[in-house]
């Protein structure tokens, strides 16, 4: 090393010097990964060990209980499989959230979307059933349920474009009047006169998105994925996505930099409502086949968290979503064998958000002190 | 249809959308304060119901319905001191620990009530009511308004003290300026983050409070998830009632109204799906947000972090 401060630096100096650098700059690479990854990770510990916590105060022994919800939501195939369909209307209502999201509007609405598109895909498809090819049916039914979604959130959109009011009431307000109007419609417009209790027609199970492969997964899965990573690189890659990104930072610079932010604020909302309206219709030609009345599995509400976990990433979301399923399709399983009930899931979510909330916390703090 | 217009069923309409706006009232006021003070609080939904749930429980085991409200409130705030402590002093986004509080109350009420109850749905006695002399005895209104439990004439007066507080206290002013302005706040020495963090917790006791009268006064019983987006609606009602506690008391009662007509019809012997009735109050506002949208005014700072001398 004594060479490094000869007054005529050779060639190989400079190459030297070269590859120093670039190793510096790659472990600083690797440090900044690993810091990500230890924020993504240390949370995920931490919420299993608190909620190991919570069980062992109810007198459940937590080993047993993880070793169930491993056992059935990503070990036995059969639960693998479930834990992959489950993902599926989970990943497309993930999408819709990251644009939105990402474009700085709070579409707090997904679960009206999705519901109200489920229901009239699930009327309409069955109808159209006999009459048409089995994969006509299908694409009429996915483009349906994204365009009953998009058209939910045209009131909010248009108030928040043109009139700033505010999107979460709007948006919340809207969800409220979905689930009931979806219900209205189970009960008295699309209800099947076959059967006593309100329910729509059901989809026949040949009728269904084709499964992959020899499995039983719903190719929703992959709808969702695609969808999904689509949305991250169009957000983070394409002009449209940095538009929408300044919009979402700074609507007032937005503006000044002339961009048409009440076309782009409805365009995001017509995106992100479509896509939670498209898991509304994966969810019912690929998993559930009909509508039962009072039907709301509630999926938006709980996958916002897990966008926001995940940092509006498509491929973090793609990592939380996954092990929400496995958690929630084991926990179903785990809640009849220890007697927990599935509610469990709830708490781990929620301990796993204020871990995570904490732990970036800490991060910055210590990078403050750092500075 | 003539069965629409006896007392009887008059009585129960009113009473019934008494009944049902009184929790959304309580938890609309709620939001309100901490709105006030520039705190998104989407976490309501869990205040109130681990509200209901402590609420229930304390009335439950010692028999007094007044130490299940008691009981209600500190259920309601024990949800609220993380929202300080995350959001207030920590910085934490607004939304996504709401979401998260009101996930977690959620999940725990129901596990809390499953292990101690499993499937059974104890019963409380029906809570005694004071009937106001001569009021009580008018038509109609008499029965439905003033022959009810004391805490609701405690819940219409603190209507009456948040307005009072807002207008002409010192705590009333400190709290719209932590909304407003809150650097402005903290130039004339009064802390923000402690005036936001009472803000919350009076939040989470009035949303408790509004939990437990579900509870204890609308049910009789405690059933997982039986808040069923009252506290949402409470979001909702403070939004809208810009800042006006009486306007509070005015949605909650439309929406109650609402929520109740289903029942009172029932009553009458028409049979209208529960789903119609209940879209009623959401289009309702609806339309007037479409008729007069832009004037749904909120304080500037709301939902933001405020860090002293960051500014």
């Amino acid at each position: 090393m004594s060479n490094t401060h000869t007054s005529t630096p050779d060639l190989t100096e400079a190459a030297r010097l070269d590859r120093a650098a670039a190793s510096a700059a790659r472990a600083e690479i690797w440090r900044a990964r690993g810091r990500v990854a230890l924020l993504g990770i240390g949370p995920v510990i931490g919420a299993l060990l608190l909620s190991a916590l919570v069980l062992l105060a109810l007198g459940v022994d937590p080993l047993a209980y993880y070793g169930f919800v491993i056992e059935r939501g990503l070990i036995n195939p059969y639960g693998l499989q479930a834990t992959l369909t489950r993902m599926g209307p989970l990943l497309l209502l993930a999408a819709g959230l990251i644009v939105a999201f990402r474009a700085g509007i709070w579409n707090l609405g997904g679960d009206g979307q999705f519901l109200l598109s489920a229901v009239v895909v699930a009327a309409l498809c069955p109808l159209l059933a006999p009459h048409l090819p089995a994969w006509l049916v299908l694409v009429v039914g996915l483009l349906v349920g994204a365009l009953i979604g998009a058209v939910w959130s045209v009131l909010p959109a248009l108030l928040k474009a043109y009139q700033g009011v505010n999107e979460i009431i709007t948006t919340l307000m809207m969800t409220f009047l979905g689930v009931s109007f979806a219900n209205v419609l189970v009960k008295l417009a699309f209800r099947d006169p076959a059967t006593t209790v309100p329910q729509t027609r059901t989809l026949a199970v040949a009728d269904r998105l084709p499964r992959l492969f020899d499995t039983t997964v719903s190719s929703g899965l992959l709808i969702g994925l695609v969808a999904v990573i689509a949305v991250h690189l169009v957000m983070t890659r394409t002009a449209f996505g940095l538009k929408l990104r300044i919009v979402g930072a700074n609507p007032r610079a937005a503006i000044h930099a002339g961009l048409p932010v009440p076309a782009l604020t409805v365009a995001v909302f017509a995106i992100s409502a479509a896509l939670a309206g498209l898991a509304g219709a994966v969810e019912i030609l690929g998993v559930q086949g009909n509508v039962r009345a009072d039907w709301n599995p509630h999926y938006a509400m709980t996958v916002i968290p897990l966008v926001f976990l995940a940092r509006f990433n498509g491929f973090a979301t793609i990592a939380f979503v996954f092990l929400f399923s496995v958690l929630s399709i084991g926990g179903e399983s785990a809640a009849r064998r220890t007697g927990v009930p599935n509610f469990f899931t709830l708490v781990v979510v929620a301990i796993l958000l204020v871990m995570l909330g904490v732990a970036e916390y800490l991060d910055q703090r210590r990078r403050a002190a750092g500075k | 249809m003539s069965a629409l217009f006896t007392d009887a069923f008059l009585t129960s309409l009113v009473l019934g959308a008494l009944t049902a706006g009184i929790p959304l009232m309580l938890a609309g006021l709620g939001e309100q304060i901490s709105e006030k003070a520039g705190v998104l609080n989407i976490g309501i939904e869990g205040m109130m119901l681990f509200g209901a749930y402590a609420g229930f429980l304390v009335a439950y085991h010692t028999g007094s319905i007044w130490l299940g409200f008691l009981g209600g409130a500190v259920g309601g705030m024990a949800v609220a001191v993380p929202m300080a402590v995350l959001c207030i002093r920590m910085g934490l986004s607004q939304i996504v620990i709401g979401i998260a509080l009101t996930l977690g109350a959620e999940g725990l009420t129901a596990l809390l009530h499953h292990f101690q109850f499993a499937q059974s749905y104890p019963r409380l006695p029906a809570v005694e009511t004071l009937p106001i002399p001569g009021l009580s005895s008018l038509p109609v209104v008499g029965p439905a308004l003033f022959d009810r439990p004391p805490i609701v004439y405690l819940a219409v007066l603190a209507v009456a003290v948040t307005a009072y507080v807002f207008r002409s206290t010192q705590f009333g002013l400190a709290l719209q300026a932590a909304g407003d302005k809150p650097a402005a706040l903290d130039a004339a020495g009064v802390d923000v983050v402690r005036v936001r963090t009472i803000a919350v917790l009076i939040t989470g006791g009035l949303a408790g409070v509004g939990g437990a009268f579900m509870a204890e006064v609308g049910a009789g019983i405690f059933v997982p998830f039986m808040t069923n987006g009252a506290g949402f609606i409470g979001i909702v009602l403070a939004m809208q009632a810009r800042g006006k506690p009486l306007w509070v008391l005015c949605g909650a009662l439309l929406f109650g109204a609402c929520l109740s007509a289903t029942t009172a019809l029932q009553v009458a012997g028409v049979s209208i799906p529960t789903d119609v009735i209940q879209m009623l109050p959401f289009a309702a506002v609806l339309t007037v947000l479409v008729l007069f949208g832009r004037k749904a005014s909120l304080p500037p700072a709301l939902g933001t972090h405020y860090v002293r001398g960051a500014r």
